[in-house]
């Protein structure tokens, strides 16, 4: 345990669900105009994490009017109010950059099936 | 005279760097110091010392490890041994008394403070490391000089080099003092200040926390 820790753990989040790149996630995000605080929501892909601790961040990608969109928090941002995984993706890549080069079909994630029952 | 000396100061341990969210969820990048609560040893006068400071000392040490000066030094004002003595130099010494205890809570959120240490030594630095020199070329046929000075003065006028040009040389472990940092938050419970932005030094080294002499009062 580093000499720091004791501080990082204030920050950490214990509310936000496991989740990897491949989901699809609805990302709730807490959006301050003037002095008005509303929620606003981002849906798409996960396409990568990277760091750790309160260090660590998501990046979320979509298509919007057919333009791509990537937003990246911090996991533990306090702006983000809430993490819905919506569904699982089935992909063999830590990082799915090769999205970025995809539309249509060939950018869907294969979702994730129910493990069989032995 | 000098400058004015702080109106309080303490003395912490650097314990290192971390990020901490702020009241907007904007990352602030912050430096753990740890600030055990110091005792006073002696308190300098004017009179008879020439200047006004405190001698604190902090944590704990086995009697068996001072040797006989010290201990009676410390015996003399039934003040129990600390790891060691550090000398603060504050504005009016009078207003503390040997014994009495100072924390971390001298301090609260938003203060600003200026942090003393000895910076990380580099040992025997190039120039570029040094003074930030630019150094050379990698290509147009640049052979064994990408690191080096460059020119360090002219030919047979003046016929020799001046005094103070800027070479390699040793670098670090000298005083260095931040100014004007912003503490972040002041925990007496688990004695640690938390300063915005960087502190010289290693993680470990002993730092000197005080009060900001930029900035006027509040």
């Amino acid at each position: 345990m580093g000499p720091t820790d004791l501080i990082d753990a204030e920050s950490l989040r214990d509310d936000i669900p496991k989740f990897a790149p491949g989901d699809t996630v609805r990302v709730h995000v807490r959006v301050v105009e003037g002095n008005r605080e509303r929620v606003q929501a981002f849906q798409g892909a996960v396409i990568a994490r990277r760091g750790s601790g309160v260090r660590e961040t998501f990046t979320v990608r979509k298509l919007s009017s057919g333009v791509g969109v990537e937003r990246t928090w911090p996991v533990h941002s306090p702006a983000v109010a809430k993490i819905e995984v919506v569904t699982q993706g089935d992909v063999h890549r830590a990082k799915l950059y090769y999205l970025r080069q995809r539309t249509g079909k060939a950018a869907k994630i294969k979702e994730k099936r129910a493990p069989a029952k032995a | 005279m000098p400058a004015k000396a702080p109106k309080k100061a303490i003395v912490g341990e650097k314990l290192g760097m971390t990020q901490v969210w702020d009241a907007k969820q904007r990352l602030v990048a912050v430096t753990v110091l740890r600030v055990a609560p110091v005792r006073v040893v002696q308190v300098k006068a004017p009179e008879p010392d020439g200047y006004s400071a405190l001698q604190v000392t902090y944590g704990a040490r086995q009697a068996s490890r001072l040797n006989k000066p010290l201990a009676g030094h410390y015996a003399k004002v039934n003040v129990e041994p600390g790891r060691r003595l550090v000398e603060l130099r504050v504005d009016d010494a009078g207003e503390y008394s040997v014994g009495q205890e100072i924390g971390v809570d001298i301090y609260s959120a938003g203060d600003k403070v200026d942090v003393t240490a000895s910076s990380k030594g580099r040992g025997f630095a190039g120039g570029m490391e040094r003074h930030n020199f630019k150094g050379q070329g990698a290509s147009h046929g640049n052979h064994k000089h990408h690191r080096a000075p460059g020119s360090i003065g002219a030919c047979a006028t003046p016929a020799r080099v001046f005094k103070g040009s800027r070479m390699a040389g040793r670098l670090g472990n000298e005083r260095v003092t931040t100014l004007s940092l912003e503490v972040v938050s002041a925990d007496a419970e688990r004695n640690l200040l938390l300063v915005k932005g960087s502190v010289p030094g290693p993680r470990g080294g002993l730092v000197l926390v005080r009060e900001a002499v930029k900035g006027g009062t509040k």
